[in-house]
């Protein structure tokens, strides 16, 4: 599994760009699915039949990442941009960033009146190295991602776009490795979840589930002088109680649980008081839709180098691949 | 461009689109098979399918233009006669004192009041009002009199008549009545598909009406029309002047509601570049248009955004260089005309 979530952290992928991905996807999951399609929107909708195909479940995981785009390029061939997604200033000077060319850039700093600010992203530049303008290689509207290799030591993991492309393994790992699932399930990679849930929005309009489950990162408490939470590295998958767009249904969010405790899968419960999933999104589709998340713990999200507990992962498999192969309770 | 000068000296903030609407409907109705109104009050128009295609092409095709705009709402009559107000879609408190304004649909003229420059203290010079310190002044002195000629609720609207000066056009609300202009001539050429023009209502205050217009419409890709823009005036720094007045249409790649689908996009480049029209992209990030709504619609509706760049926006007065808005009818128009189901279908 490291392999896989290897290519797929370095996979190019930004929001509305996700062509890469959903190729490298595609291939992934051949010989395992019994139809694969892709939407307008660029998702992409891997069905499974189940046992009963009186009933359909939905299991999503997003494939775009956070990145940033040109929007200017001046006459020296430096290029200004804007965020893709919730791309935080701090962090950003001296990351190396990449387009889907393969052109490189590192983020440049203007001089700083106070050095005591946070500079935002107006203060700041893509060098690719351009001599002036006309020669620059890249132009406004490209879209960049960051650019880190992916380390594995000592059970954690190091990489950009765990964000959700964890996600996507785990529901890869899932679909590969579980027995017949009890429903039609479609296992749905979304496409532009971190500019405002937008694939989910539409994925579950013409899926309509029974029920639907997105899989995604969640932060943690469990660094030096972070934001008190309840959620740690290596204590197993999250089950999501709540975060600031959506409350869980609270039968599917129960079963949840009781799979967990009866395959025996370490899990803690989250609630997350920043962000949201896709499961906000298929929450309030059509008629309305049970919808739960689960989590996978990681550390420095959104920055260029998150991290995940291995461990984590693979309970993540083990509980997800229990979930969809058993009749689903919501009471 | 008697239509831009019409539907500009026109009123019609979010909401209280009606005059617009018959406008348009006066001018395209000897060019569409069928129209309706929906609850909303947005004006759906169809033009059929009048010419057949050589390749396989989608079957209704959904343009929006929105014809609302931004202005203000009455809210309090004062003991004085004195009119508060809050703006209704976005607007720079800045741009408003000593404007003329005309409110409700009685036109009752008025300005906005503002303390003369001799009993400014210094303080005040950098100062910005709030809406709340900001009055109109109908030319009463009593509420009660104030009460016989408008109401709370009713809007006022930038009193600004319509030039030409040279090259450019001059008017208020060019966002979006450019795109409801580009859209009606749109409306005079044939296609192989069902054309549905949308003009959309409060678009201002949150793409209301193409959210509920797509859905009814449920069209196989979409492309917003709108005077978008323009920030290109000299600047300290080099960066983005957003679009510019004469670098033609404005095509966008990402804004605040969307991201533009590839396919639509790369299929508006190449018909620019095939038949030699100017075409800008817009700076990325900024702002948000009906295709922010229409693109989340049912199951996912391709789309795009084409505008025609305009200096002044959300002000009483807004510019545009006349040969732009001719190449954005002309872009969206050969587009339209060669657009295929293979630049909608879906990549692998």
């Amino acid at each position: 599994m490291k392999e896989l979530v290897k290519k797929l952290t370095e996979t190019y992928g930004p929001s509305g760009f996700e062509g890469q991905v959903r190729a490298l996807i595609t291939a992934e999951v051949q010989g395992v699915a019994d139809e694969v399609r892709t939407d307008g929107i660029g998702n992409l909708f891997v069905l499974k039949k189940g046992r009963d195909s009186r009933h359909r479940a939905l299991v999503a995981a997003h494939m775009d990442e956070i990145g940033v785009m040109v929007t200017h390029i001046d006459k020296d061939g430096f290029a200004r941009f804007t965020r893709i997604g919730g791309v935080r200033p701090l962090g950003l000077p001296g990351a190396r960033v990449v387009f889907a060319s393969g052109i490189a850039g590192s983020i440049g700093l203007e001089k700083l009146e106070d050095r005591t600010k946070i500079p935002d992203l107006d203060k700041m530049f893509i060098d690719v190295g351009a001599k002036d303008k006309e020669s620059c290689p890249v132009k406004v509207g490209d879209a960049a991602t960051f650019w880190q290799p992916f380390v594995a030591q000592h059970g954690r993991w190091i990489a950009k776009a765990f964000d959700d492309r964890i996600g996507c393994a785990v529901l890869i790992e899932a679909l590969r490795t579980m027995p017949k699932p009890a429903y039609d399930t479609y296992f749905v990679f979304t496409a532009q979840e971190e500019v405002g849930v937008r694939g989910a929005t539409v994925a579950a309009f013409g899926v309509e589930p029974d029920y639907a489950i997105a899989v995604d990162v969640t932060t943690t408490g469990d660094t030096p002088e972070s934001h008190p939470m309840a959620v740690g590295l290596g204590k197993g998958p999250a089950i999501k109680v709540m975060d600031r767009g959506m409350i869980v249904h609270q039968g599917l969010k129960n079963w949840m649980i009781r799979t967990a405790e009866e395959v025996g899968a370490p899990y803690q419960l989250e609630v997350l008081e920043f962000g949201s999933t896709d499961a906000m999104a298929m929450q309030t589709t059509k008629e309305g839709i049970p919808a739960g998340v689960l989590s996978i713990p990681t550390r420095h999200v959104h920055s260029p180098s998150e991290m995940v507990d291995e461990g984590d992962v693979q309970n993540s498999v083990k509980l997800l691949a229990a979930l969809f192969s058993r009749p689903v309770s919501l009471e | 461009m008697t239509l831009l000068k019409e539907l500009s000296e026109a009123r019609g903030v979010s909401g209280r689109e009606g005059e617009i609407r018959s406008i348009l409907f006066r001018h395209v109705r000897e060019h569409i098979d069928e129209h309706r109104v929906d609850a909303l009050g947005n004006l759906i128009v169809v033009r059929k399918a009048r010419v057949s295609a050589a390749t396989p092409v989608p079957r209704k095709v959904m343009l929006a233009a929105h014809m609302d705009e931004v202005g203000l709402m009455i809210t309090e009559i004062t003991k004085n006669g004195l009119l508060r107000f809050q703006p209704s879609g976005g607007i720079d408190p800045r741009l408003l004192l000593a404007k003329k304004v005309l409110i409700g649909d009685n036109k009752v003229p008025g300005v906005i009041g503002v303390k003369p420059i001799h009993k400014l203290k210094a303080e005040e010079m950098n100062q910005v009002l709030k809406y709340e310190q900001m009055a109109i002044d109908i030319g009463v002195t009593s509420q009660s009199a104030a009460e016989g000629l408008t109401h709370v609720g009713d809007y006022a609207t930038f009193d600004t008549a319509y030039e030409e000066l040279g090259p450019f056009a001059k008017g208020k609300a060019f966002d979006d009545r450019a795109g409801c202009a580009v859209l009606a001539e749109i409306l005079k050429a044939d296609y192989p598909f069902d054309l549905y023009a949308v003009f959309t209502v409060q678009e201002e205050v949150g793409l209301r009406g193409a959210r509920v217009a797509a859905y009814s419409v449920a069209p196989d890709c979409a492309i917003a029309l709108e005077g978008t823009i323009a920030d290109d005036v000299p600047k300290k720094k080099d960066v983005s002047p957003t679009s510019q007045l004469g670098g033609g249409p404005v095509l966008t790649v990402m804004d605040r509601s969307f991201i533009a689908h590839p396919g639509m996009l790369r299929h508006a480049i190449s018909v620019a570049e095939k038949h030699g029209i100017p075409y800008q992209f817009k700076q990325p990030g900024i702002g948000g248009t009906d295709a922010g709504a229409i693109h989340l619609t049912r199951e996912g509706i391709p789309s795009l955004t084409i505008a025609v760049p305009c200096r002044y926006i959300h002000s009483p007065v807004a510019l545009l260089y006349l040969q732009d808005f001719e190449h954005t009818v002309n872009l969206v128009r050969e587009t339209l005309r060669t657009l295929t189901l293979d630049i909608i279908r879906p990549e692998s």
